[in-house]
């Protein structure tokens, strides 16, 4: 396993799907041990690539076979700072989302099987270094999903999984000409990252592809306006597939401006650097705002989550060390952030069947745990000094501000809406006279503190010890931003 | 090269039409049909390997006074045809409609047909290429009609012989414009005479008489109207057969008319390909979207699948043609693996609307998930084989810089994406009214399980098919 280590950890999840598959269906007990071994297995082994990480020396773990010929596409797998706490994250929020699975009840084969098939999708989209491969993978994670939301989802669920999947269809599909357009336009003609980041377009062309990329990537994240998809998906979604939706699947829309945008169009990224930088904040304070009209507790953290990937735009529209720095880390921080907060709504909803803020009240006497974990996340996600959440948009502010000074001001808005949205909830769900009708309702189990817990071990460490996870991450960025001529 | 002298070339579809008279011979005498059946598999099956041996000359050759052109776009055809038409049997020998009714003559026809076929795809002359345009018409009237007793299935042949006639004398006019012009009735003779410029008008029409004939059997818009209503009556099976080995030979043809005869025109042709093929695909997205009958909406599918494929036809070039001949085998696999779910469906259930495939996925899951794959690759989404297709054809535009008409067929296939997944829905996320298992005969599984392979193999190994593909040229 060691010699093909990336290969093992993208395709171990499917290897247990494809077990799950030859399960009797009725024997849920088995199905659900196969596939939190294999999310397990999938997260010792990233681990494992992350003992042997040096964040100094590029991509690494390379791994690279003629696919086809024909058209010089290759079987390629690599990482470096900017995939690997990616890869990281996703197999975390994965071995969580598996066990919080648990409350699947019904079709757990095919729950299961998709499930894992969708990990595999996903950490192929981080690892593949050959923009065939990549569109591949970035395309598996569409089907999976699509039945995820549409079988297992609530009272919308048909809807929400054909417009999730049609949205983002429609992205990749103009991605995919932007990708053949690249092709086309190499010397020699390569699918190949290491080779076309090496490459100089004439600007014309770097400006188009850049724009057929963007569409596939805003769509993804999703930046302003091109969001509708998303508190659909989000809310119709079951819990663990929210927790994916919000702690992995936007990531791979920054993830790819991160690694093929940037990098490959740096001239069109300068270009459309004060557009970023507009988008970014119309998304954070947008989605500030909306989020704070909302009554339904699940909806409100979808449009937090828009806020929150507005500040992962506006680090990459900084060209700064820190915007980027900033950036890279909130997609990390708001994956287990946000990750835990629909957690943590779905622990509610099981018990309650509603999410209706106005709903509750008092919940705090009645489930004072619950009330503990709710507040800790909210905390977290409002940006608290001394959490992982705070480290991050600091950073991007701070990166933002040597910039243009009036986008750092504006966006602090979104900050100040976060704490309104969700020190609001709090008071609507945990604060206030009891609702003697939720006085049957039990505390947060044990098992579902399991699902919480490495959340927060994380949030607490990052917010105290950013460097931790920055000193992954700096060295990559800091070439990509040399790359793209950046200012430190 | 005089009769005799090709007569060794044509060997194997010499005996191709022998093994059909056999199979007509036998159907007269034995009154087990299932015979006939595995006698016309046989012939299919020998003819495939015979043709296999006795590959077409990289330069072509050309037989019987130069009407046959043997060459490797007629060795595609002649692999391609016969392995359509043998996956079309399989899963035709249990069609429920069709045992009580003219079995025998039903699987000759299909004998016949490819030998139609092969000889339009083999084309090299003007009064050749109508002659087997029409015999390949009058088969396929013949095939849409044989439910005789069935009203709808008589008004669509009808209505198909009527299109089919008129788009016929069309295109003969075109032929005698032509052969006023040069004189002759051979491609390259025709080609040097369109090249002058006093014909540019008097050619620039027969082109367009040209398009209307042949585009009507690859169902081009505006020349579909026919299709919805045959594809929807017709047999199943049959259907199947004609949105695939048709369409594929008329591209086969149009590649050889436009690439020969009128080659001198190709600035006009491309022009008005490019339209057409825009117009295709969009007609044919926009009508499947409200389609409740699953025949009908794939048979618009297969409207807007030809504005794809008619993509790389605009392209032309060594490039454009490759990327048509993947695109018509990865379609060709996955239309029919689409067709071949159908009729398991319809057997147990008598229906083609797509409400009858509510739940499907707990009454068969197998045939759900292989119909669910099958509508992927249509979709023309990785890893399978219809991505492939459709990844040929983009990047055969791209690389020409048809911009627009990539961007055309980019909005399109979301649209597709659409009611493709109307059908996934219904399976999988409708609730089933009843809890009945379908089943399946042992054919239609064979066929459902090779076309299901081909998608999949062809979508994650493509590199066979296209090295075989990159050394076919025009």
């Amino acid at each position: 396993m060691t010699s093909h280590l990336l290969s093992w950890i993208a395709f171990m999840p499917l290897l247990g799907g494809l077990v799950v598959l030859f399960t009797p269906k009725d024997n849920a007990k088995a199905i659900r041990t196969i596939a939190v071994i294999t999310t397990l297995l999938a997260g010792l082994l990233s681990l494992k690539a992350l003992m042997g990480f040096n964040p100094a020396s590029g991509i690494q773990f390379i791994e690279k076979v003629m696919w086809i010929p024909q058209f010089n596409a290759h079987y390629s797998l690599g990482v470096d700072g900017i995939s690997l706490p990616m890869v990281l994250l996703t197999t975390l929020i994965s071995i969580l989302a598996c066990l919080a699975s648990f409350g699947i009840k019904e079709r757990i084969k095919e729950y299961f099987f998709l499930f894992l098939f969708l990990e595999t999708g996903m950490l192929g989209t981080f690892m593949s270094l050959d923009l065939f491969l990549f569109y591949v993978f970035w395309e598996i994670v569409l089907v999976p999903m699509y039945f995820l939301i549409g079988i297992w989802g609530g009272a919308r669920k048909e809807y929400a999984a054909i417009k999730f999947f049609l949205y983002t269809l429609f992205g990749s599909l103009f991605m995919l000409l932007g990708i053949l357009a690249l092709y086309f336009h190499s010397t020699p003609h390569t699918f190949d990252w290491v080779e076309l980041s090496k490459m100089h377009f004439a600007v014309r062309f770097q400006k188009f592809a850049f724009l057929a990329f963007f569409l596939g990537f805003a769509i993804k994240v999703p930046i302003f306006p091109f969001h509708t998809w998303l508190p659909d998906a989000h809310v119709e979604a079951p819990t663990p597939i929210s927790v994916i939706l919000a702690g992995v699947l936007l990531k791979m829309g920054t993830y790819g401006f991160f690694r093929f945008s940037y990098p490959l169009f740096p001239d069109a990224a300068h270009w459309f650097q004060p557009y970023m930088g507009i988008l970014a904040v119309i998304g954070i304070v947008y989605g500030g705002f909306v989020a704070l009209a909302q009554t339904d507790f699940k909806k409100m953290v979808a449009y937090s989550s828009v806020s929150h990937m507005g500040f992962v735009l506006l680090g990459l529209a900084a060209f700064t060390a820190n915007g980027f720095n900033g950036a890279m880390l909130q997609m990390f921080t708001h994956g287990t952030i946000t990750g835990g907060l629909f957690l943590l709504v779905g622990v509610l909803y099981d018990r309650a069947h509603t999410r209706d803020m106005n709903a509750f009240g008092g919940l705090s006497a009645q489930m004072p745990a619950y009330g503990g974990f709710l507040i800790f996340f909210s905390m977290a996600s409002l940006g608290l000094p001394g959490l992982s959440g705070f480290i991050s948009e600091f950073l991007v502010l701070l990166g933002v501000f040597q910039y243009k000074k009036l986008f750092a001001v504006l966006s602090c808005i979104g900050i100040i809406l976060a704490a309104a949205y969700l020190l609001y909830m709090i008071r609507k769900v945990l604060l206030g006279p009891k609702n003697e009708k939720w006085s049957k309702l039990t505390d947060i189990n044990a098992f579902e503190v399991v699902t919480l817990v490495p959340l927060m071990l994380l949030i607490v460490s990052i917010g105290l010890y950013p460097k931790m996870i920055l000193n992954l991450m700096s060295p990559t960025v800091e070439a990509l931003l040399v790359q793209v001529g950046g200012k430190f | 090269m005089n009769t005799l002298e090709s007569l060794r070339y044509f060997l194997p579809e010499t005996f191709l039409i022998c093994g059909a008279f056999l199979a007509l011979a036998v159907d007269l005498f034995s009154r087990n049909k299932k015979i006939v059946a595995a006698l016309s598999l046989l012939t299919l099956a020998l003819f495939f390997f015979l043709a296999k041996s006795h590959p077409a000359p990289a330069v072509g050759l050309s037989l019987f006074f130069g009407t046959f052109m043997l060459d490797p776009l007629t060795q595609f055809v002649r692999y391609l045809v016969p392995a359509v038409t043998f996956i079309t049997l399989l899963a035709s020998l249990n069609y429920r409609p069709l045992l009580k009714l003219y079995e025998g003559e039903y699987y000759v026809l299909f004998l016949f047909m490819v030998f139609g076929l092969i000889l339009m795809g083999a084309s090299s002359n003007l009064l050749m290429i109508f002659l087997s345009v029409e015999f390949v018409s009058i088969l396929s009237y013949l095939m849409v009609g044989l439910l005789k007793k069935d009203a709808r299935s008589k008004e669509a042949a009808i209505k198909y012989l009527l299109f089919g006639s008129a788009a016929s004398a069309v295109m003969l006019y075109g032929i005698s414009l032509l052969f006023g012009i040069s004189g002759s009735l051979d491609f390259e003779a025709v080609g040097q005479a369109v090249s002058r410029p006093e014909y540019f008008s008097l050619s620039t029409l027969a082109l367009i008489f040209f398009l209307v004939g042949l585009g009507f059997k690859i169902s081009m818009a505006p020349f579909h109207m026919w299709a919805p209503d045959v594809y929807e009556a017709a047999p199943t099976p049959v259907t199947a057969f004609l949105t695939v080995a048709p369409k594929a030979v008329g591209m086969i043809a149009l590649i050889r008319v436009l690439g020969i005869a009128l080659a001198p025109l190709s600035s006009q042709w491309q022009h008005i390909l490019i339209v057409l093929s825009i117009l295709t695909m969009t007609i044919g997205n926009l009508s499947a979207i409200a389609q409740t009958n699953i025949k009908r909406l794939i048979a618009y599918s297969s409207i807007a699948q030809a504005g794809y494929i008619l993509m790389g036809l605009a392209v032309f070039g060594s490039v454009g043609i490759q990327s048509v001949l993947i695109y018509l085998v990865t379609y060709a696999l996955t239309n029919l693996g689409v067709f071949t779910a159908i009729i398991i469906v319809s057997n147990q259930t008598g229906s083609d609307e797509i409400t009858s495939y509510a739940g499907l996925a707990q009454r068969a899951p197998g045939v759900a998930a292989s119909l669910t794959l099958f509508l992927i690759s249509l979709a023309g989404i990785p890893p399978l084989a219809g991505f492939i297709g459709k990844w040929f054809v983009f990047s055969s535009t791209i690389q020409n810089g048809f911009y627009v008409l990539a961007i055309a067929a980019a909005l399109n296939s979301t649209v597709a994406a659409y009611y493709y997944f109307k059908i996934v829905k219904a399976m999988y996320l409708t609730p089933a009214e009843t809890e009945t298992p379908v089943l399946a005969a042992p054919s239609l599984k064979i066929a459902l399980g090779m076309t299901l392979l081909g998608t999949i193999i062809f979508g994650l190994a493509p590199q066979p098919l296209i090295d075989w593909i990159q050394h076919i040229r025009l």
